[in-house]
């Protein structure tokens, strides 16, 4: 089953998760999936228009990279990418600002609760406190 | 449908419910039925894992990720048996003078909520940690301030057998943090009120609730609910609400009980706040110890309260301004990290306000005023002055375009951090204090209650929360709910007397 509800524009979606968090453009298969699967069940309990809302935001990115660039958001360079993204970022309009922040927010869920990018980060806290480090 | 019937019933098993529930034992052991009911679960101690994918969802109103009706703001409430004291850092401060006599509330007084507050102090386990157990994010902040020319304050915390695990916001795995879950409501239940979790109540009329008992999800956190799953009718004479700002709020609106006060959902308050990073040149021991032990109160001269903090990688990345390398560059800088939390002093203005939707949902309604910006503006330039005070090579502060600012431009810190770098939906902002909706104050026509909690024209309707709050407290708010919840029931207690 595909963990995350948006098959459609997956490309998409990748594209855009990357430029926020450049550390997926070489993730493994494995991280993708989990990331995809922690965005999915976050998207689970909200209510089904979330997703349509997102599904059409991320088609409005690509239609934006296409008529700014001729070319999709997924064929543009990292760098142009995240150039194209902080424009909306700064939007003047709240409701795209809204989106990239919400957009941001569900890649960053995805990957910063990820075992083993937490652990690479060196963040350590745990039950054992400081008996851990004494 | 399944009818029950109780004398009282309290909705809300957080800082006001817990402390409505220990107060009314005496009624329990008088032979009166005393019912509390609590939306979230009962957790169980092995429960809090500290991870942030499984607590989240587990412990906060829509997993952390309530926004406010235009998305600028996340709001934080915690739900379960104790309520938000399962999530706080159990910081536990006296309410300002100032601010009690601003509320301008009849027959309050701030000797009396003082004195109701200290005996909290004491139930709760109230001290200061020892320096030992003191980590370095924290003593960083204090040596900054000095050098900064600030005094930073400790906080008193309600802890017992403390390991440092840092999560207190995730729920403490240790059972430390002596919130209502752990003082309060099991002092109740010993003295025979009756608890029940997974309990929503969906409508409020006169002498009668209507609860919907949710079965455990599969795989869920918690214990099942202490009544079987279904919808039930509970008969009462009196009820108590302690639902926080927003449930309470949202429960009277949707009950649409006639002739409710207009100002039910007004004077919203919730002390806007982000979190400040900045990036030390050697490692910064950060991950362990208790996260929030001292603060700064700027609240009286401009407006805001800094706090020490240190939150978890989600939560962290979540915050930063921005995204892509220089976003990833502060992540893997983890170690190094020193985090300020930004607290503004917002004040009840028209317009920010709680209403529901067509489902009954509640809907909160915030914009940010000029004085608003302009506190989280002076705010941010005093912690930026602290963190490179304490050796920062760069600091990470949101009102700053670029929002990077390194060590040798320190020195325009008042030129880079302006109120005119705050942009609604892309700066990260929260808050966990949401104060208001239901306030004090003397008729219906400018509040919801009179000074004791009783709402204007409902003898048998009371409120004990932060719904009570007619302004902003400026401080970290349960112990006042507690206090201002001890006072309620004290007036619950002399009405039945009396009749």
């Amino acid at each position: 089953m595909d963990p995350l509800p948006l098959t459609s524009i997956r490309p998409v979606f990748r594209a855009a998760a990357v430029a926020f968090v450049p550390a997926l453009e070489p993730a493994s298969p494995a991280i993708w999936e989990a990331v995809e699967r922690t965005i999915a069940a976050a998207l689970a309990g909200r209510p089904p228009g979330v997703t349509r809302q997102l599904a059409l935001f991320l088609r409005m990115l690509d239609l934006a990279a296409r008529l700014r660039h001729g070319r999709s958001l997924a064929g543009l360079d990292l760098l142009a990418r995240v150039r194209l993204l902080e424009r909306f970022e700064r939007s003047p309009i709240l409701l795209v600002r809204r989106g990239i922040w919400g957009l941001r927010t569900l890649v960053f869920m995805g990957y910063y609760t990820q075992e083993p990018v937490i652990a690479g980060l060196g963040y350590r806290a745990s039950a054992a406190g400081w008996s851990a480090r004494r | 449908m399944t009818t029950r019937r109780y004398d009282v019933v309290i909705v809300g098993a957080g800082a006001g419910g817990g402390t409505m529930a220990a107060r009314l034992v005496p009624l329990a052991a008088a032979g009166k039925k005393v019912l509390v009911l609590e939306q979230g679960p009962r957790f169980l101690d092995h429960d809090f894992t500290g991870r942030e994918l499984d607590m989240a969802p587990a412990l906060f109103a829509d997993g952390g990720g309530f926004l406010t009706a235009d998305g600028s703001m996340t709001l934080a409430f915690g739900q379960g048996y104790g309520g938000s004291t399962i999530v706080y850092t159990g910081t536990s401060l006296i309410a300002p003078e100032r601010v009690i006599r601003r509320w301008n509330v009849p027959d309050l007084i701030h000797s009396d909520l003082a004195a109701r507050s200290a005996r909290y102090l004491g139930q709760n386990n109230v001290h200061l940690l020892p320096t030992d157990e003191i980590n370095e994010n924290n003593r960083l902040f204090v040596t900054g301030a000095a050098k900064a020319g600030y005094h930073a304050e400790r906080f008193p915390l309600n802890l017992k057998g403390c390991r440092g695990s840092s999560l207190c916001n995730l729920g403490c795995p240790n059972a430390a943090k002596q919130g209502t879950h752990r003082v309060q409501l099991p002092a109740a239940e010993r003295g025979g009120v009756e608890v029940v979790t997974r309990a929503e109540v969906r409508r409020l009329g006169e002498g009668r609730l209507e609860v919907r008992i949710t079965p455990r999800p599969a795989g869920g956190k918690g214990t099942e609910s202490e009544w079987a799953p279904g919808e039930y009718s509970v008969a009462t004479d009196h009820v108590v609400l302690a639902g926080g700002s927003i449930g309470t709020s949202a429960l009277l609106l949707r009950s649409g009980l006639a002739g409710l006060p207009v100002r039910v959902g007004h004077g919203f308050t919730a002390h806007p706040a982000f979190v400040l990073v900045a990036e030390h040149a050697r490692p910064v021991e950060n991950d362990v110890g208790h996260p929030k032990s001292f603060f700064l109160d700027r609240g009286e001269r401009e407006g805001f309260v800094l706090e020490t903090c240190m939150y978890f990688p989600f939560v962290t990345a979540k915050n930063l301004t921005g995204f892509g390398p220089d976003h990833a560059r502060m992540m893997e800088a983890f170690p190094r990290l020193q985090m300020i939390l930004v607290l503004a002093c917002d004040r009840a203005v028209e317009g920010n306000r709680i209403t529901i939707n067509r489902s009954g949902k509640a809907v909160v309604h915030y914009g940010f005023t000029q004085t608003v910006r302009e506190s989280l503006a002076a705010a941010t330039r005093a912690a930026a002055r602290i963190f490179f005070a304490a050796g920062a090579v760069r600091v990470h502060a949101p009102l700053a375009d670029p929002p990077v600012i390194e060590a040798r431009d320190q020195g325009r810190i008042d030129q880079l951090i302006a109120a005119r770098h705050f942009l609604p939906g892309a700066t990260s902002i929260s808050s966990a204090h949401l104060m208001g909706g239901a306030g004090m104050g003397w008729s219906a026509a400018d509040s919801v209650t009179d000074g004791f909690g009783r709402v204007h024209g409902r003898p048998w309707l009371r409120v004990a929360d932060s719904s009570l709050f007619p302004d902003a407290l400026e401080i970290n708010p349960y112990l006042t709910i507690m206090a201002l919840a001890d006072r309620v029931a004290d007036g619950l207690l002399a009405d039945l007397k009396t009749n």
